[in-house]
């Protein structure tokens, strides 16, 4: 039993607000691809708003209206890479230029938190920042140049 | 030995015919393949397809499991079988020598970076479309995607992007959806619905097609 847990940010920058004929098919699929990550193996806990269902009513930048941001914990990298790309929500992924813009900057970072630790908006955010900062180190690393989790044990 | 030797010997081994038909024929199924059914497939004694099959062991283009065929467990049930599926590994070789997969790299990071995907997926689209292909199931043989039926679906065992889909999942998988989709003739229709292995794409043939 690994006493450290993968957590994972994202931000998107939406092309249009939320209600619009635009964003229309993203807004469709959401409540099918959370329910995927709720029972994907390896799933520990996703961030939501006020609302419960999901985290499109929180804004990490107040003054930025169309910045998206979704943060869960996971049990292991390659659990949280399954879900990400061996699963439905590829098909949502392989259209995302159709929704949220490209953001020149890392916009998604991950790093190990204790298990049953819920990361908060300020803490993801402070990832992200540390990972454009400085690159992928422990503290805040991408899929492509991967950190072990603390105890050292493979992930 | 450098890797370029490496492959040139892993690909040596693949130079006799029988070895070949064994190797196609492990490389394509959707599950492990007994000594057996491989000898049979190929057309040749078991004692011959065990020292081939075993050739392409040792050159690491297949990898051996163990399981009793049964599904029985326990003393009574039978020696386990010794099945072969392909190995992970990959060899490609250009003589003379190209890299054309550090060129593939490069230009992915490039259109990732610039947010291209929409434009790659028109493109894809468009050779495919472009290559007027007569039998969908053909062309995608041809093409490496070792495609198989499976409850009435088409399903593709192998991803000949796999290693730049790995780096790039959602740039690579969308531009081989977006490519299929414009191979794939009239009444044909493909859906991302990736499986833990082989290609994430799945395909749906009309009406008739592939229902046993």
């Amino acid at each position: 039993m690994n006493d450290f847990h993968l957590a994972q940010v994202n931000v998107g920058r939406i092309l249009a607000p939320l209600d619009s004929p635009q964003l229309a098919d993203f807004v469709a699929q959401l409540p099918e691809i959370n329910a995927l990550a709720d029972h994907a193996p390896g799933f520990v806990w996703r961030m939501v708003d006020d609302g419960g269902a999901d985290a499109t009513g929180l804004r990490p930048e107040d003054e930025d209206d169309l910045l998206l941001f979704n943060c869960s914990v996971w049990e292991s990298v390659d659990a949280l890479k399954a879900y990400v790309y061996r699963s439905d929500h590829l098909r949502v992924m392989a259209r995302r230029r159709e929704w949220f813009e490209r953001l020149a900057d890392h916009h998604m970072a991950l790093w190990w938190v204790p298990a049953g630790h819920r990361p908060g908006v300020a803490e993801a955010m402070d990832r992200v920042a540390l990972l454009r900062a400085k690159g992928s180190t422990p503290e805040a690393f991408t899929f492509r140049a991967p950190h072990p989790p603390p105890t050292g044990k493979a992930s | 030995m450098s890797s370029d030797d490496a492959a040139l010997d892993a690909l040596a081994v693949l130079g006799d015919p029988v070895r070949r038909s064994l190797y196609r024929h492990v490389a394509a199924a959707p599950g492990d393949v007994t000594r057996d059914a491989a000898a049979d497939a190929v057309g040749v004694t078991r004692a011959v397809a065990a020292f081939h099959l075993d050739k392409l062991v040792d050159a690491g283009l297949l990898e051996t499991t163990f399981r009793r065929l049964s599904g029985r467990t326990g003393p009574g049930s039978g020696r386990p079988s010794k099945l072969y599926r392909r190995a992970d590994g990959e060899y490609a070789v250009s003589v003379p020598p190209r890299a054309y997969d550090t060129v593939s790299q490069l230009l992915a990071e490039v259109v990732e970076r610039a947010g291209l995907d929409t434009e790659l997926q028109a493109a894809a689209r468009a050779a495919g479309e472009a290559a007027g292909v007569a039998d969908p199931v053909v062309a995608l043989r041809e093409r490496g995607y070792e495609p198989y039926w499976d409850c009435g679906k088409l399903r593709l065992r192998n991803c000949p992007f796999h290693a730049l889909a790995e780096q790039f999942p959602a740039l690579v998988c969308g531009m081989n959806l977006a490519g299929i989709e414009g191979l794939l003739g009239e009444g044909w229709s493909a859906a991302m619905d990736p499986l833990p292995e082989g290609c994430c794409v799945a395909i749906e043939g009309p009406e008739g097609v592939g229902e046993v």
